[in-house]
């Protein structure tokens, strides 16, 4: 017997077992690749209370399992195959690096759907989805400018992906907007979740004078380093952390991703899983602001309400003309509102705007 | 009461027996461990340790365990005759890096050209000599500066990661990449992928390259002027004097070696396994291969059970995560536990335990 028949043989075999929950006598396998540890409070976290809210509502009829830590790359394409012989039926892999690994595991497991966070690539049996984090932004930026007082917001930025830039940018215009003096200091810490370079770009930020820091990392280690430094505002990051309430952290941006896990799994159940992209944002409530704390001035918290509340209904689009670009260069006209996809699209945004200093790292 | 005394000279039985019962000792403490987190031990041990081998799915992770080991076995291989030596080079992972750096881009540089017979070689011979330049930094320091090797090396690990994420967001990034960091992936590129050998079996030049390595360390190391140079100096430096060994020649020549399989390590991982340079391309084989050099006591034919050995707790580790739940931590903890203990029973090996009677 050659090696390719044992592979087929035991691909079919795995094919089988999954089948196998058709008949609604084995639970559905629902598996999850994690990129930082469950406990980071942050990111990992966030995806594991998604996690558990599907074991929540369905109970008996799935079954859950995770790798933690998993590093992007062999190892995180290793780890999706293992879980996908034995015999998961949906597997979500959140971070944007097993974007690649995602869709080669899914090539040799055509009967098992995959959904990647955060990436671009999909195929039939891999959807995409992630979150208008952006939107989220805004409001912070909005609060930012308006409670510095020294004019200097830090930003602990993780990689130059689009991401993270539409964040840097929403945040900038939308403090712009209320302070022109304002201005952005960016540490990159190439990482999503390192608390030791976290909480040294923190102070790195501080004592170049910055009293609000936003982080687009996963720890809370940021947001102990303010606290100790005193006098320094922040903001929850992917997850409430609430804990570090009233002060430094006077609200976040939280990734309720239950409701999409829920629906996903829902839909491996009833054979209706079709390969799509999802980008929600505060509308759907994937995107949820944490509660504005006292120590934001009471007239600067019912205008973050307000934006928020137009965001959710759709009138308010944080990317509205006019914006320039950096280099002076018009991207948005007066009234115009950024397209997700195509040339300057949201999807791909790889330049900062107008009026943020220093380059995107290359 | 007990006392250590120190052996005349290091005990041959304790050389060897130091790191079974340091893994042994591993598994105690680890299934101790894992039943106060509410596992059974026997269980988890053998997901971890049998597991990827014997069960149903071990056609997919026996071929795994060259895919994790081979970096590690010929990073390890280039460590030991500097350690040996007492030419200490903590670095691998910034030569790694460079390695595949250079290999990449070499590959990149000629896509999409078809001409596999010229690309491929080309591209192992960059990863070499960028891993061997790199190394050769603290060498030369070292050699005409007196300074510290092993700080030097170290540091130029968060100057190649530096590096390499400039290579990932500029030079070297995919112009279709839709703005996104990382390079083209070298694994469809015919011409320059790092092609596994035999169908599905995760044979690639990588494993091929340090199958090699150790054979041609055991030989060098065996029967070979340069070996007995290399064991002489680090055993007693200054008969190594009389024998004619010029220290500056053999620091340059074991940090170069070892910069030189660090760098082929990185290149065959990015053009196979790993596919592409990414921001976070490297996973810390360069620091894991010091494990695997010590746990192997240096000798080319222990790293290579040393590597299995990790491998094995690496893959075995991510089922005991899915399948029992086990978290993360406690399945590192497992893997510092192993070097924890093999460096506490190899007190053993120098120092004989004595019972001697108390003295008032």
């Amino acid at each position: 017997m050659s090696l390719r028949t044992i592979l087929a043989g035991a691909a079919l075999a795995a094919g089988l077992t999954s089948g196998a929950v058709a008949d609604g006598h084995e639970p559905l396998t629902v598996g999850f690749v994690y990129v930082g540890p469950v406990g980071d409070g942050g990111w990992t976290y966030e995806h594991d209370q998604g996690r558990l809210a599907v074991e929540e509502a369905f109970g008996e009829k799935v079954e859950t399992v995770f790798v933690e830590n998993v590093p992007e790359g062999p190892d995180s394409e290793r780890v999706m195959t293992q879980m996908a012989l034995q015999g998961a039926d949906l597997i979500f892999t959140t971070s944007f690096g097993y974007m690649d690994p995602t869709i080669n595991v899914a090539a040799k497991f055509p009967d098992v759907k995959f959904e990647h966070a955060t990436g671009y690539k999909q195929a039939d049996n891999v959807s995409v989805y992630s979150a208008r984090f952006y939107e989220g932004r805004a409001v912070q930026g909005h609060i930012a400018g308006n409670i510095t007082e020294s004019n200097i917001v830090g930003y602990i930025a993780s990689f130059p992906i689009p991401e993270v830039i539409r964040g840097i940018n929403a945040a900038y215009l939308h403090a712009a907007a209320v302070n022109p003096d304002v201005e952005f200091k960016i540490v990159w810490v190439y990482t999503w979740f390192d608390p030791a370079k976290e909480a040294e770009a923190a102070n790195v930020l501080i004592e170049q004078g910055a009293d609000v820091v936003l982080q687009h990392t996963d720890s809370t280690a940021p947001q102990a380093a303010a606290q100790a430094a005193g006098g320094v505002y922040t903001f929850g990051q992917a997850s409430d952390m609430t804990e570090f309430g009233p002060v430094p952290r006077v609200s976040s941006i939280i990734d309720n991703w239950a409701p999409y896990y829920i629906a996903r799994t829902q839909a491996v159940m009833d054979g209706t899983w079709e390969s799509v992209s999802t980008w929600d944002g505060i509308d759907t409530g994937m995107v949820e602001i944490g509660e504005i704390t006292d120590a934001v001035p009471a007239d600067v918290k019912a205008e973050a309400l307000a934006m928020v509340e137009a965001m959710r209904t759709g009138a308010y689009h944080p990317f509205t003309g006019p914006i320039n670009k950096q280099d002076g260069s018009v991207w948005l006209a007066e009234g115009e509102v950024a397209s997700d996809y195509g040339d300057d699209g949201l999807a791909g945004m790889n330049f900062y705007v107008e009026g943020v200093s220093g380059e995107i790292p290359e | 009461m007990i006392t250590l005394e120190k052996r005349p000279e290091p005990s041959q039985f304790w050389v060897f027996a130091t790191p079974l019962l340091s893994v042994l000792l591993t598994m105690v403490v680890g299934g101790m461990l894992f039943a106060a987190l509410g596992q059974n031990p026997f269980v988890a041990m053998r997901t971890i340790f049998l597991d990827p081998l014997f069960s149903e799915f071990s056609w997919f992770y026996r071929p795994q365990l060259f895919i994790k080991g081979a970096p590690l076995v010929l990073i390890a291989i280039g460590l030991s005759f500097g350690f040996r030596a007492g030419v200490w080079n903590i670095g691998a992972e910034g030569q790694y890096i460079i390695g595949a750096i250079c290999g990449a881009a070499v590959g990149l540089a000629f896509y999409p050209m078809e001409a596999r017979w010229l690309i491929f070689p080309l591209m192992v011979l960059a990863g070499a000599l960028g891993g061997w330049a790199w190394a050769m930094i603290p060498g030369i320091l070292r050699t005409r500066f007196g300074t510290n090797e092993i700080l030097v090396s170290l540091m130029l690990v968060y100057v190649a990661e530096q590096l390499l994420a400039s290579m990932a967001l500029g030079p070297l990034r995919n112009p279709d990449g839709m703005g996104f960091p990382g390079s083209r992936n070298l694994s469809q590129y015919p011409s320059a992928a790092n092609l596994e050998l035999i169908q599905e079996s995760a044979m690639h030049w990588g494993v091929v390259a340090a199958f090699i390595a150790v054979i041609f360390a055991y030989v060098a190391l065996a029967r070979h002027l340069f070996g007995f140079h290399v064991r002489l100096a680090g055993q007693a430096p200054r008969a190594a004097n009389f024998a004619g060994v010029n220290p500056n020649r053999l620091i340059l020549i074991c940090l170069g070696l070892s910069g030189t399989l660090a760098g082929l390590a990185g290149m065959f991982e990015v053009s196979g396994p790993a596919g592409q340079i990414s921001i976070d391309f490297n996973v810390g084989y360069g620091f894991t291969a010091i494990i695997v050099a010590f746990l192997g006591r240096l000798h080319p034919i222990g790293i290579l059970l040393a590597a299995g050995l990790m491998a094995l707790t690496y893959i075995g580790g991510e089922i005991a995560q899915s399948n029992l739940g086990l978290p993360g931590a406690a399945i590192q903890l497992l893997q510092g536990m192993l070097l924890f203990f093999l460096l506490a029973v190899d007190v053993l090996t120098n120092y004989r335990i004595t019972w001697q009677r108390g003295r008032a």
